[in-house]
C-alpha cells in the first residue's frame, strides 16, 4: 500500500466502521419498538431527500452544522477542544439579532446585511477568545473553561432576553427591523415553506475560506504546526499563545455565524434556547469530517438529514432514535480511528519488514 | 546447556533480535553476567544498550534469541515475573511519582497493610532500615517531588532493592550526577555486589567502566562485539571495539582541520556575556557565562548532558527566557529577540531533538522545508506554492535527501534523512552562525560523514559554529576550540591541539582548569 | 428560614452534587477526563425508575442506577482504554446518548414523552415535602458519607494509592508491576456507579424520572472536582458551597436582590477563576487525558 493510499484509508476506513454500526444499533432499536428497520429508514430518507420540503430543512440544518463543525475542526486542527460552540452559536445569533434591531430600517440590504455578519462573527469571537487567552496565558485547559462558558454565556443570555428584551409572553427578542437573510424559497419556489435561507451560501463560502486558510497560508501552516507539534512551531517562530487565542477567536467566530442562520434566516428574531445543541452536534460533524472543511459540509449535510429524519419517522419510532444513532457515530469513529490507525502502520511496518528481510537474504 | 548450581551465569542473553517498526534496535545481541559482579555494558548512543536490559527487564519482548536467568530460560517475560525473580532496572528516565512521598514510591505495589489500611509506620521503617543497610540516606517521609535528581535516584535504587532484586541494572545511571554523587553511587554499588548481588551497568563513559566494573561488554550497531576483564584493558581498547575502527580517527581529524581562517582580531559573529538561564525545574541551568565565536570557528561544547547545553543554546535561539546577560550576533544585541527575528538576522539552528522541535514529522519535506522561514514563502494571499516546491526540489537535491519525493511526510525518512532535512533547512540558507546541537544523533554512518563534511564546509565558509555533542570524538574531530561545561560553567576552554580525550573526560566530571 | 433549615435544605441538595462528584474525583485519579458526569446521572436515575418500577421498591431502583452506572461506564472504558479514543469526545457522546437513549427508552418502556409515572420511593408514599422526610432516604447518607470514604479510600488503602500513581505517572505504576488498564477499569465502574446513584437520588426524591432530570448538575460536579483540586475533601466543600448559594438563590427568589441566572452562574465562574488564577495546570493528575 502507497503512504498516500494509506493516509486516505486511514481517513475513511473509521467512517465506514462507524455508519455500518449505527446501522446495525439502529436495527436493533427499531426492532425493540416492533417495527420493521427497512420501513422505517425508508420514511427517514423520504421524509429529507424525498421532497423539496425536507430538502429545505435538511439544508436549513446543514447551515447550522456546517459553522458549528467548521468551529471545532479550526480549533482542533491547531490542538485545541472547542465545546463552547453552543455559548458561541448562541452569541453570535444575539449579537446579528440585536444589531438587525437596531440598524435603521432604511439601511441597503446588503449594508445591513454585512454589519450583521460582522456582529454574529464578532459575538461568537468574543466568547471564543475568552478561553483562548486563558489557555494561552495560563494554561487553563480550554476544554473546561468552555464547557464552564457554555452555562455562563447562556444564563446572561438568559437574563438579557428575560429581564430586558423579550415580547411580553414570550422568550424572544423583538424582530429585526434590518439585515434579514433572504430565504431559498425566492430562488428555488419549490422550496417554500422550508427553512432553508441564504446564511447556506455565507457557511458554505466560510468552508472555502476555511480551506484556503488552513492549506494555503501562512497563518494556517502555523496553525497546523501548532496543533502537531507546538514545540517545533515555537523552534520555527510561531508565537504559539498567540496563534492560540487567536484559533480560538476565529472559531467562536465561525460558530457565531451559524446563528445567523436561525435569526436573520428563519425567525427573524433571537429566540431562547435557540441553539438546541447544534453546537455540540458541530463536534460531531467535525469528527466525521475529518477536520477537513469538505468533510465537514458532506458530514453536516448527514447529520442534519438524521436530525431531520428523526422527525420523519416520530410517528413509528421516537425521534430520539437518530440522536442515538448521532451518538454511536462519534463513539465508534472516535474509538475507530486510533484503532485503524494502529492497524495500518502495524501492517504497514511488517511489510517493510519483510521486504527488508528477503532484501537480506538475497544479499546473503 | 546452561548448567545448574553456583556456576550458572546470572544472566544470559543469547541472539536476542529487537525490531521498532522498520528500526532494528538489538540484531543478535549476546551477554553473559557472572553471579557477583559489576559488569559494564558500554556502547555509544543508540548502540541498543537500553533495549537489550529492558528485553531482559521484561519491559520489552524479543522478536528472538533467549533470556536465562539463574540458568532458567524466562524469554518474554513480564515486569512482575522478572521482579519476582529479583531482576530489577533503574531506568534512566526514573520510574517515580512525584506526587508521592519517598516510602509510598518504594512501598507502591506492595505495600505493607494493617487491616484495609496501608501501614505507614511499617513502609516508613523499613525505607529507613534499607537506608542504613545500603548506605542509600534519603529522608522516608518527603515527597518525590521536593528530591535533587541524585536523592531521587537513591529512591529509585532503594525501590528496586526493596523488591528483593539480586541482579540491579542501572541505565546511565551517572548521566544526572555530580561527581561527589558519584562516587558515593559507586560505593553503593560495591556494598550491593558484597551482599552478593550482580549489578549490570549501562553507560558510554569509560572512566566509570575502568573505575566500577569487573568484566565489560561492548555493543554497537545493536549486537555486542566484544568482551573484557576490566584488569589489564585500557581505555583505548574498550573505545576501539566500541567505535568500531581505530581511535586515531580523533588524531586523524586533527591533522585534517586547517588553520581556521579567522584569527581572534576580527570581529566576534557571536558574542554571549554574562548569560543565566533557568532549567524547567526552576534551577539555574546556565551561570553566569561568557565567550565568543569568530567567523570560521566552530566551538565544541562537550559535557555530561544536563549540564546547561540545552539551556544554553536554546537561550541563543530564543526559545528559553534569558535571565541575565546578552546575546550579540554581529554586533545586533539579539537578547530580546524573537525566534523569527534571529534567524532573520543569520542564525540557524539545528535542534538535539529532531522528532520534537526540528521537524513536524506528518507535514512534508517540502513544508519541513520552509518551517521558521513561511514568512519568506508567503505573500498578503497566502503561501507560495511553487516556490516552495521549487525550493524543495532545490534542497532535496543539493542535501541528496532520500527517498527525493518533496510531497512525503518526513515520518516516513529514515534518521538520517530527517536529520538531512533539517540540516538543508539550516544550513542551505544565508546564516552567519550555527548552533548544531547533536547533529549526528541516531543517524546512520553515512549520513554522519555527509553532516561532518557540510559543517566543515560551512567553517570554510567563514561560518562561525557552536558545536554540542554528547560524542567526545566528534567534537574533537570538528572543533577549533573546544570547551567543557560542567554546572552550567564551562570548566575550561582550550585550543583543540592542546585536547585530549582523558583531559576533556576529566573536566566532564568537574576538575577546574 | 433558619439557619437549621437553610443547613438541611443545602446538604439535601448537595446529594447529587456530592455523588456525581465523587465519581468525578474517582475517575479523573486514575486519568480519565469525567466529562461524561452529566450522561452518567442521568443514565442512573433512570435506571433507578425502572429498578424502582419493576422492582416495586426503592432499593431495586438503586440496584437499577448502579447498573446503569457499571454499563455507560464500560462503554467509557472499552471506548477510552482498550481502543485509546479520545475521552473528551467520548464524554460528549455519551451526554448525548444518555439524553437521547433515556427518552428513547421513556416512549419504549412507559410510554410517555416526558415522565415516568409515579415511583415508590423511600420514606413510605405520604407526603414527602418535609425537608426531614429527605433524610429517610438513605442516598442522602450515602451521599454525605461518599467523599469522606473516598478520601479514606484515595490516601489510606494500597487501592487509593495504586490509583493515585496511575493517574499520575502510569509509566510508573507499570513498572512495579501494577496493571494500569485493571486499575483504571476499576476507577471507572466505581466512579460511574457513585455518579449514577446521584442520579438516583434525583429519581427517587422525586418519586418518578422526568426527561432530561440531571439538569447540567453533572457538570457542576465537575465544577466542583475542579475548583477542589481533586482532593475529595475540598471537593465536597465545593460542593456545598455550590448547593448553599442554590438554597439562597431558591430563598431569594421573591426578593430579587440578585437575578437568578447569575447565583446559577457561580459554581462555573468561580471554576473558571480557580483554573485560571489558583490552580493553573499543576493540580490536575498528571497523566489526566492522556491514553497512556
Amino acid at each position: 500500500m502507497t503512504p498516500r493510499l494509506r493516509a486516505l484509508a486511514e481517513q475513511l476506513l473509521p467512517l465506514v466502521v462507524a455508519l455500518l454500526v449505527a446501522a446495525v444499533v439502529g436495527d436493533v432499536l427499531i426492532l425493540t419498538f416492533g417495527e420493521a428497520p427497512r420501513t422505517v429508514f425508508r420514511l427517514l430518507v423520504e421524509g429529507t431527500w424525498g421532497n423539496p420540503y425536507g430538502i429545505g430543512q435538511v439544508l436549513y440544518k446543514t447551515t447550522t452544522l456546517t459553522c458549528t463543525g467548521l468551529a471545532f475542526a479550526l480549533a482542533g486542527r491547531a490542538g485545541l477542544f472547542n465545546v463552547g460552540a453552543e455559548s458561541q452559536l448562541a452569541m453570535g445569533g444575539f449579537a446579528a439579532g440585536v444589531v438587525g434591531m437596531l440598524l435603521p430600517a432604511g439601511l441597503p440590504g446588503a449594508f445591513a446585511l454585512a454589519l450583521c455578519v460582522v456582529a454574529a462573527g464578532v459575538g461568537g469571537a468574543t466568547v471564543g477568545a475568552i478561553p483562548g487567552a486563558l489557555r494561552a496565558r495560563f494554561g487553563a485547559s480550554e476544554v473546561i473553561v468552555t464547557i464552564m462558558l457554555n452555562f455562563v454565556v447562556l444564563a446572561l443570555l438568559n437574563w438579557v432576553i428575560s429581564a430586558k428584551l423579550h415580547v411580553p409572553e414570550t422568550l424572544h427578542t423583538p424582530p429585526v427591523v434590518a439585515g434579514t437573510v433572504p430565504r431559498l424559497s425566492t430562488l428555488f419556489p419549490a422550496l417554500h415553506g422550508s427553512a432553508a435561507n441564504g446564511t447556506l451560501v455565507i457557511a458554505l463560502a466560510a468552508a472555502v475560506v476555511c480551506w484556503r486558510a488552513l492549506f494555503r497560508t501562512r497563518f494556517g501552516f502555523e496553525l497546523r504546526a501548532v496543533g502537531l507539534q507546538p514545540d517545533a512551531a515555537e523552534y520555527g517562530g510561531v508565537q504559539v499563545p498567540r496563534v492560540i487565542w487567536q484559533t480560538m477567536a476565529l472559531s467562536g467566530a465561525l460558530a457565531g455565524l451559524g446563528g445567523m442562520n436561525f435569526v436573520l434566516g428563519y425567525k427573524g428574531y433571537y429566540e431562547e434556547g435557540f441553539a438546541g445543541g447544534a453546537g455540540f452536534l458541530g463536534i460531531a460533524v467535525a469528527l466525521v469530517g475529518r477536520n477537513h472543511p469538505l468533510g465537514i459540509v458532506l458530514a453536516a449535510v448527514l447529520f442534519a438529514t438524521l436530525s431531520q429524519g428523526g422527525l420523519a419517522v416520530n410517528a413509528l419510532v421516537p425521534k430520539q432514535l437518530t440522536d442515538i444513532l448521532t451518538a454511536v457515530v462519534i463513539l465508534a469513529v472516535a474509538t475507530a480511528v486510533p484503532e485503524v490507525r494502529r492497524q495500518l502502520r502495524a501492517a504497514a511496518a511488517q511489510v517493510r519488514q519483510s521486504v527488508a528481510g528477503t532484501a537480506a537474504e538475497k544479499a546473503s | 546447556m546452561s548448567q545448574s548450581g553456583s556456576s550458572a551465569a546470572a544472566v544470559s542473553l543469547t541472539g536476542i533480535v529487537k525490531r521498532f517498526g522498520g528500526v532494528t534496535a538489538n540484531s543478535g545481541a549476546t551477554l553473559t553476567v557472572a553471579p557477583g559482579e559489576i559488569h559494564a555494558l558500554v556502547g555509544e548512543n543508540g548502540a541498543g544498550k537500553s533495549t537489550l536490559m529492558r528485553i531482559l527487564a521484561g519491559t520489552l519482548s524479543p522478536d528472538a534469541g533467549t533470556v536465562s536467568v539463574d540458568g532458567r530460560t524466562v524469554t518474554g517475560w513480564s515486569t512482575p515475573e522478572a521482579i519476582q525473580a529479583g531482576v530489577g532496572m533503574v531506568h534512566q528516565h526514573f520510574m517515580l511519582v512525584p506526587t508521592l512521598t519517598v516510602a509510598e514510591n518504594v512501598a507502591l505495589g506492595m505495600e505493607p497493610t494493617q487491616g484495609w489500611r496501608i501501614d505507614r509506620t511499617k513502609a516508613v521503617a523499613d525505607v529507613a532500615a534499607l537506608s542504613a543497610r545500603t548506605g542509600l540516606q534519603v529522608d522516608p517521609t518527603a515527597l518525590v517531588a521536593d528530591l535533587s535528581v541524585g536523592e531521587a535516584q537513591r529512591v529509585e535504587i532503594l525501590k528496586t532493592l526493596h523488591r528483593g532484586a539480586r541482579i540491579l541494572i542501572l541505565d546511565e545511571p551517572t548521566a544526572v550526577l555530580s561527581p561527589p554523587e558519584v562516587e558515593e553511587l559507586w560505593r553503593v554499588l560495591r556494598t550491593v555486589r558484597a551482599s552478593g548481588g550482580t549489578i549490570i551497568l549501562i553507560t558510554h563513559k569509560l572512566d566509570e567502566v575502568l573505575s566500577v566494573s569487573d568484566t565489560i561488554t561492548v555493543m554497537r550497531a545493536g549486537t555486542t562485539v566484544s568482551r573484557f576483564a576490566t584488569a589489564g584493558s585500557t581505555a583505548s581498547d574498550i573505545a576501539r571495539a566500541m567505535v568500531g575502527r581505530d581511535v586515531q580517527l580523533a588524531q586523524d581529524a586533527r591533522g585534517a582541520v586547517p588553520t581556521p581562517s579567522a584569527s581572534q582580531s576580527t570581529a566576534p559573529a557571536l558574542r554571549i556575556t554574562g548569560l543565566s538561564v533557568r532549567s524547567d525545574r526552576g534551577t539555574e541551568a546556565v551561570r553566569d557565562l561568557s565567550f565568543v565565536v569568530h567567523p570560521g570557528e566552530v566551538l565544541g561544547i562537550a559535557g555530561v548532558e544536563g549540564n546547561g547545553q540545552t539551556e544554553l543554546l536554546e537561550a541563543i535561539a530564543g526559545l528559553r527566557a534569558v535571565r541575565a546577560g546578552t546575546v550579540h550576533l554581529g554586533t545586533q544585541d539579539i537578547t530580546a529577540q524573537t525566534v523569527r527575528d534571529r534567524a532573520d538576522a543569520g542564525l540557524s539552528h539545528i535542534p538535539e531533538d529532531r522528532h520534537r522541535r526540528g521537524l513536524i514529522l506528518d507535514y512534508s519535506i517540502a513544508d519541513n522545508l520552509i518551517l521558521g522561514r513561511q514568512h519568506h514563502f508567503a505573500t498578503a494571499f497566502g503561501l507560495e506554492t511553487a516556490r516552495i516546491a521549487a525550493h524543495a526540489e532545490e534542497q532535496v537535491r543539493r542535501f541528496d535527501i532520500r527517498p527525493p519525493m518533496p510531497s512525503l511526510a518526513a515520518r516516513a525518512l529514515s534518521g538520517g534523512n530527517q536529520q538531512k532535512v533539517v540540516i538543508a533547512r539550516e544550513m542551505g540558507r544565508a546564516f552567519t552562525v550555527l548552533l548544531a546541537a547533536q547533529p549526528t544523533r541516531g543517524v546512520d554512518v553515512g549520513a554522519i560523514e555527509f553532516i561532518h563534511a557540510q559543517l566543515r564546509a560551512a567553517r570554510d565558509a567563514g561560518k562561525a559554529i557552536v558545536l554540542v555533542s554528547a560524542d567526545l570524538q566528534e567534537v574533537l574531530a570538528l572543533s577549533d576550540r573546544v570547551a567543557v561545561m560542567y554546572g552550567g560553567q564551562f570548566s575550561t576552554v582550550l585550543p583543540r591541539a592542546e585536547a585530549t580525550m582523558e583531559m576533556l573526560g576529566r573536566f566532564m566530571t568537574g576538575a577546574t582548569a | 428560614m433558619n439557619g437549621i433549615a437553610f443547613l438541611l435544605q443545602t446538604m439535601r441538595i448537595a446529594v447529587p452534587y456530592l455523588l456525581a462528584a465523587g465519581g468525578g474525583v474517582m475517575s479523573e485519579r486514575v486519568g480519565v477526563i469525567a466529562l461524561g458526569l452529566e450522561g452518567l446521572m442521568l443514565s442512573g436515575a433512570f435506571g433507578a425508575a425502572m429498578g424502582s418500577h419493576f422492582g416495586g421498591n426503592p432499593w431495586i431502583g438503586l440496584l437499577g442506577a448502579i447498573v446503569a452506572g457499571l454499563i455507560v461506564s464500560t462503554v467509557i472504558a472499552v471506548a477510552t482504554l482498550r481502543f485509546k479514543a479520545d475521552q473528551v469526545v467520548v464524554g460528549v457522546a455519551i451526554n448525548l446518548m444518555a439524553v437521547a437513549s433515556t427518552r428513547f427508552f421513556l416512549r419504549l418502556v412507559f410510554d410517555s414523552a416526558s415522565n415516568s409515572p409515579r415511583l415508590p420511593g423511600f420514606g413510605g408514599e405520604g407526603t414527602t415535602s418535609g425537608l426531614l422526610a429527605s433524610f429517610a432516604n438513605p442516598v442522602v447518607w450515602i451521599g454525605l458519607l461518599s467523599l469522606p470514604l473516598l478520601h479514606w479510600l484515595l490516601y489510606q488503602t494500597p487501592f487509593g494509592l495504586r490509583a493515585r500513581a496511575v493517574g499520575e505517572k502510569p509509566e510508573a505504576a507499570a513498572s512495579v508491576g501494577i496493571a494500569v488498564l485493571k486499575l483504571r477499569l476499576s476507577g471507572l465502574l466505581l466512579g460511574g456507579s457513585l455518579a449514577a446513584l446521584g442520579g438516583a437520588y434525583l429519581a427517587l426524591d422525586q418519586h418518578q424520572f422526568t426527561d432530561g432530570m440531571s439538569a447540567g448538575r453533572g457538570f457542576i460536579a465537575l465544577a466542583a472536582v475542579i475548583f477542589g483540586r481533586w482532593e475529595p475533601r475540598r471537593v465536597a466543600i465545593a460542593c456545598l458551597l455550590f448547593a448553599a448559594a442554590e438554597t439562597m438563590q431558591i430563598q431569594l427568589q421573591g426578593a430579587q436582590f440578585v437575578p437568578s441566572q447569575f447565583v446559577e452562574m457561580i459554581p462555573y465562574v468561580v471554576t473558571i477563576i480557580a483554573l485560571a488564577g489558583v490552580v493553573g495546570r499543576s493540580a490536575a493528575p498528571a497523566a489526566l487525558g492522556k491514553a497512556e
